[in-house]
């Protein structure tokens, strides 16, 4: 156990949470394509077949349906299983197991069956991996009633959503922004498992709330600090789940600051953040000062040249520009 | 002993009491689910429907071999596995009626039965769907030294999905204590084996995986019940999966929706010719283990068993819409 405050990526901080979970109970097992000699794509699993052996750390052939079914199969069994799935964009090929098991054994058998398994993918674009490796598709997954949808932005909580996710009995998907794995942050000494059913506000202000998750966690941050040279205070929110959803963190937010942007990189046609400016429409309405508005991901496959791509994501300046507009607008 | 290599008349080495066992097994089955057709037309069931009839010998010879601590994934075409495998045939009635005393308290049906005290998980209705789950079980056995075996049911169809070759391929890399039981009737749906495989020697496919493979006469309950025991001891020793195939033919219709243009009725009336039950009845009759009062009386035991099965569902209740979003997620309780 680490007593000290320390500077760490959030690859390690993954890495530290899926070891300490496997030191802890044996039930624990980390399956899926290269986690085990090449250490994992994003490297996350680097050494820890060494340390836990291959029964533990198994890799498994490139055939995703199987082994996420393995993994529902063995949750089934009395197992604590964290399955990997390289990308959000290679679990279309399990989307059966995902949806069609993973999150209806437990009402199907009416209550009798629960499956306790975890499955990590990362999600994202921002490096140039073209149009099959680089969606956010979070929150297709939120749609499904059944399962639960993590999505940790800030190095403690790529510490400790894991072990709290395990621990439910039910199975909680974990995204992680491809382009956060290199991130430095500080974590705090002992690191604790954290809640998994609350938004968190990241920054209070009282101009405009931002809602948004993931890397748009740090983009709505930068943005707040250059608002904030301009008067223009923002409050930031940490959606960090995206299923179930914490309406009440947002619409309090909203009914201090009135006016609403919703930021995240997923296509636009009923993403999660139309979902979330429902929500606030529908209970919200006569909170709002002008109307709740919404920054995606363009709707297009994901180019591959840089500029392109990055023209296709939402950006800091992006988020500049449409709250100078919207808090200028008459309230 | 299987009933091709017992020439008429002779004595055979099945001890009476299993023979009754057997045949009476395979009768529940089929005056069941004769009954679940009637109650279908008298609209007390809904949704749709599989019937397992003329396929009886496969789930009775194979479950039969199973072992409590054993755990059973089976398909949409179930309630015969279920029946055997131990839940009360009030609860899967129960369960079809939509009451809260079936056995998923109404929230499956007829193609989701499921129950933790047979270890019985499903009742999967996305055909090669239970695949994985049960390599996945398996896997969960011999990571924690267990002794159970899965044994995953699923029909000659599945073998064109991605996910038979997949789960195929991981049960044998990791040799796994997992029997796979494939229930050949010829048709998936309405379409024929032989429009649907560029191979269709369906053994053949889990040999090419380092499988030890068995095809069997499905319609024989003897065989098919030697073959399970010979597959069970192997798994058990260790040895990694052991494959089945049980080569059948399903008399009635896919599903209550189905006309059956696909196949001729000739073609069913020459399979209802062996069919498991008239074959076994006449195999045992002729070697003097049955007569017709012994008959009289198992038919008599199960139709009062599915009378009060009836009876139990119909006085079941519907659940309360209040507890419509239950078990979405569950109640308390960590993993």
């Amino acid at each position: 156990m680490n007593t000290r405050d320390r500077e760490i990526t959030y690859r390690e901080a993954v890495r530290e949470a899926i070891r300490e979970a496997m030191q802890k109970d044996d039930r624990v097992f980390l399956m899926g394509e290269d986690v085990g000699r090449y250490g994992g794509c994003f490297a996350v699993s680097k050494d820890m077949l060494n340390e836990f052996g291959q029964e533990r750390i198994r890799d498994t052939p490139l055939s995703e349906s199987a082994f996420v079914g393995a993994g529902i199969g063995a949750a089934l069994g009395g197992m604590l299983p964290v399955v990997e799935i390289m990308t959000v964009n290679f679990s279309l090929l399990a989307l059966d197991q995902i949806v069609n098991n993973a999150a209806k054994y437990l009402h199907m058998s009416g209550g009798l069956f629960n499956v306790p398994v975890v499955i990590r993918m990362a999600t994202g674009g921002g490096k140039q991996l073209a149009a099959q490796h680089s969606h956010s598709l979070e929150g297709w997954y939120a749609h499904i009633p059944g399962i639960k949808v993590l999505t940790p932005a800030t190095i403690e909580d790529a510490r400790g959503m894991l072990w709290t996710a395990l621990m439910d009995p039910d199975p909680v998907l974990i995204f992680e922004n491809n382009t956060l794995y290199n991130m430095k942050g500080h974590l705090p000494a002992n690191p604790v498992p954290v809640d998994i059913d609350h938004a968190i506000v990241r920054r209070p202000g009282t101009d405009i709330t931002v809602i948004t998750y993931g890397v748009g966690l740090f983009k709505a941050l930068d943005a707040a600090e250059k608002l904030s040279e301009d008067d223009i205070e923002t409050e930031v929110i940490d959606l960090r789940t995206l299923r179930p959803l914490d309406d009440e963190t947002f619409l309090a937010s909203v009914a201090k600051t009135h006016r609403v942007l919703i930021v995240d990189e997923g296509w636009r046609s009923g993403g999660i953040s139309a979902e979330i400016s429902a929500r606030i429409m529908e209970r919200s309405f006569y909170d709002l000062d002008a109307p709740a508005e919404r920054l995606c991901g363009v709707e297009v496959p994901m180019p591959y040249a840089g500029h392109l791509e990055q023209a296709a994501l939402p950006q800091t300046e992006d988020i500049i520009s449409i709250v100078k507009r919207m808090v200028k607008s008459n309230g | 002993m299987n009933m091709e290599s017992a020439k008429k008349g002779e004595r055979t080495d099945i001890e009476r009491g299993h023979a009754f066992h057997l045949l009476y097994e395979m009768l529940r089955i089929r005056r069941f689910e004769e009954r679940c057709a009637e109650l279908y037309s008298a609209s007390k069931i809904r949704g749709f429907m599989h019937l397992y009839v003329g396929e009886e010998a496969v789930a009775v010879g194979v479950i039969d071999a199973l072992k409590p601590e054993d755990s059973v994934v089976a398909t949409y075409r179930e309630h015969g596995h279920a029946l055997i495998r131990g839940i009360p045939a009030g609860a899967i009635m129960a369960e079809m009626f939509g009451k809260v005393e079936g056995c998923s308290r109404g929230r499956g049906g007829s193609m989701h039965l499921f129950d933790d005290k047979t270890h019985f998980y499903g009742g999967n209705a996305i055909v090669g769907g239970g695949l994985p789950v049960a390599v996945g079980m398996a896997l969960a056995c011999k990571m924690k030294k267990e002794k159970g075996v899965t044994c995953c049911f699923f029909g000659e169809g599945a073998v064109a999905e991605g996910e038979f070759h997949e789960s195929m391929n991981l049960a044998a890399l990791w040799k796994l204590p997992v029997i796979f039981v494939c229930e050949n009737n010829l048709y998936a749906m309405g379409t024929a084996l032989t429009l649907s495989e560029s191979v269709t020697d369906i053994s053949k496919k889990a040999e090419s995986y380092n499988i030890i493979s068995d095809p069997v006469d499905g319609m024989d309950v003897l065989a098919v019940e030697k073959a399970a025991q010979k597959a069970l001891t192997a798994v058990r020793s260790g040895n990694g999966p052991y494959f089945l195939e049980c080569r059948t033919y399903r008399f009635r219709a896919h599903s209550m929706f189905d006309p059956e243009l696909y196949r001729k009725k000739t073609e069913v009336e020459e399979w209802k010719k062996h069919g498991p039950i008239v074959r076994f009845t006449r195999y045992l009759k002729e070697n003097d283990l049955l007569n017709d009062k012994d008959l009289d009386d198992i038919e008599q035991k199960i139709a009062s068993e599915i009378e009060e099965a009836v009876a139990f569902a119909d006085a079941g209740r519907p659940e309360p819409v209040e507890d419509l979003t239950r078990f979405v997620y569950s109640e308390g309780g960590k993993s």
